[in-house]
Order: structure tokens, then C-alpha cells, then sequence
């Protein structure tokens, strides 16, 4: 195993496990905000819940794309042929 | 381990490849087709149960897509709502032992997002012409082309990497389970990926009509809902 190998695993290790400090965090800060708006106005529990979900996928979205680099970086990596 | 990205050749019709991704999604479209149309075919002025729950399914989708696009939803609901039930029944195969969700693979996501690609600029230059849907670029202020130029690719490639990793990563995770732990230990992840299977054609359905509403040319924005009096 050379060290591209070495590096392209380390460097698919480190992009889902720092790539999802973010989407976790604002995934965190948007549903808290989503659950206080829906506890002061229950009345629009549906249009906030339908807002949070498609604001939770586009932040899920950045998680996703270090995934899709991580898997890249293994199965794909045009380095290593 | 099977790399998640390519996909395997099952036979050939002449020099093209099919994968079984392809051999999935003609029985999906072959279930989806048929049943529509033995649906249709014994539609009642007095439903039977079945007509009611497809009533209230495609209620369910005019609500959404009236709520949504702020739109009536004639021109949209074919679109609209082939792109979810396709995706949803897609993401539930997994439910048949043996079949991997097509959706799980690069090649149907890139064919869905592309097809909402190729809407939004059908349904824009439909109801405003080519000159009122290029308007649309322009929309904020002219100084915003480059970007939304730039964004109407972005957000379509968005949408089909979207797809894929969540499917994928699902499929992914519980063969990775199923190799280290016995039988039963990734029914919950299971039923998991359900749950996202469900929330992810959701999603898909309403960026596509997010998406699609936003190269509708000369349409106000969206009301503000009124301000709450203190009580």
C-alpha cells in the first residue's frame, strides 16, 4: 500500500468526520428554531414543519457531498488506477 | 465491498448495457402505469374505498402543490406527482429482499434531476414565453445573471447528489451492519431508511416545485402571512 492510498483513506476519514461538524450544528440551530416558532404560534405548525424539512435538506446536502467526496476518495479515486 | 458508485450489468439488448438499476425501474414504471390506469378505468361518482384513498392522495399532492407554488395546481400535478410516487415507491423496493432502490444509483438520480432541469424551463417558457422566462434570470436586479445562470445548474446537480447520497448512504450502512452483525440487528436502520425514503421524495417533490415556481416569470412573491395581533 503506498501513500497515496494511505493518504486518500485518511483524507475520506477526515472529510465525513469534519463534514458533519457543520450540518450537525445548523441542523441543530434550525430545528430548535423551527420548535420555538411552532411553540409560540401552533396555528402554523404545518407551514413551519414544511419550511424546516426542505431547510433540513439543503443543510443534510453539505453532509452529503462529503460523503459523496469521501466514497470518491475510495472507490473512485482517479489517482489510484 | 462492492463500490456503491457503479452499478452492475445484468444483460445487453444489442451494444447497450442494462444494469438492474434499469431492470427496477420498468417494473416500478410497469406497477406505477398499470395501476393508474385500473384506477382510472373504474373511477365512480360514489368512490369505493380505494378511489377515496387515491382522492385523498392526490388531494394531498393539490394542497401541497397549492400551498407551495402558490399556484392552482393543473399544469403541475402530472409532474409533480409522478416525480414523487416514482421516488417513493423507488425508495420503499428495499422493502423486496434482493432489489436495490434504483434511486440508490447514480444513473436514475441524474436522469430525475435532469428532468426537472428540462421542466423548470418548459414550465417557464410555457406560461411566459422565451423572453419572459430569460427575465427570470434577471430577477432581483441584472447584476444577479451570472449567479442565477450558474445556480439553475448548481441546484439541479444539488438535487440528484441529494437523492443519491441519502438513498445510497442508507443502502450503504446496512450492508456494512448486515457484514459485521448478525440477522436482525439492522431492522431499526431499516426502518430508517423508510422514513427517508418517504422524507426524501417529499423533498425532491418540493424543490422541483420550488424550483419550478421560481422560472415562473412576473409572478408576485410570496404573501407574507399577516401579522399576529398580541392577543
Amino acid at each position: 500500500m503506498n501513500w497515496l492510498a494511505l493518504c486518500s483513506i485518511f483524507s475520506a476519514a477526515m472529510a465525513v468526520s469534519f463534514g458533519a461538524i457543520g450540518p450537525a450544528l445548523a441542523e441543530g440551530r434550525a430545528v430548535a428554531a423551527a420548535m420555538d416558532a411552532i411553540a409560540r404560534q401552533p396555528e402554523s405548525a404545518s407551514t413551519i414543519s414544511r419550511t424546516l424539512f426542505v431547510g433540513l435538506a439543503m443543510i443534510e446536502t453539505m453532509a452529503i457531498y462529503c460523503l459523496v467526496i469521501a466514497l470518491l476518495l475510495l472507490f473512485a479515486n482517479p489517482l489510484l488506477k | 465491498m462492492i463500490s456503491p458508485l457503479s452499478s452492475e450489468t445484468l444483460f445487453h439488448i444489442g451494444s447497450v448495457a442494462i444494469s438492474q438499476a434499469v431492470v427496477t425501474t420498468w417494473a416500478i414504471m410497469a406497477v406505477l402505469i398499470s395501476g393508474a390506469i385500473l384506477i382510472s378505468r373504474m373511477l365512480k361518482p360514489a368512490p369505493s374505498t380505494l378511489q377515496a384513498l387515491f382522492e385523498l392522495i392526490v388531494d394531498t399532492i393539490d394542497s401541497e402543490i397549492r400551498n407551495t407554488m402558490q399556484a392552482e395546481p393543473g399544469p403541475y400535478r402530472a409532474f409533480i406527482g409522478t416525480l414523487f410516487a416514482f421516488i417513493f415507491v423507488a425508495n420503499w423496493t428495499t422493502l423486496i429482499p434482493g432489489v436495490a432502490p434504483p434511486t440508490a444509483r447514480l444513473e436514475t438520480d441524474a436522469a430525475l434531476a435532469l428532468l426537472v432541469f428540462v421542466a423548470v424551463i418548459w414550465f417557464g417558457i410555457r406560461s411566459g414565453g422565451v423572453g419572459g422566462y430569460l427575465s427570470t434570470f434577471a430577477s432581483p436586479s441584472p447584476l444577479m445573471i451570472p449567479l442565477n445562470l450558474v445556480e439553475s445548474v448548481t441546484r439541479a446537480f444539488s438535487m440528484f447528489v441529494r437523492l443519491f447520497g441519502n438513498v445510497m448512504s442508507g443502502v450503504f450502512v446496512i450492508g456494512i451492519v448486515l457484514s459485521l452483525a448478525g440477522l436482525l440487528v439492522p431492522i431499526p436502520l431499516m426502518a430508517l431508511d423508510l422514513l427517508t425514503g418517504v422524507v426524501q421524495a417529499y423533498i425532491f417533490s418540493v424543490l422541483a416545485m420550488v424550483f419550478i415556481s421560481s422560472g415562473l416569470p412576473g409572478k408576485p412573491l410570496p404573501k407574507t402571512p399577516k401579522e399576529r395581533t398580541a392577543p
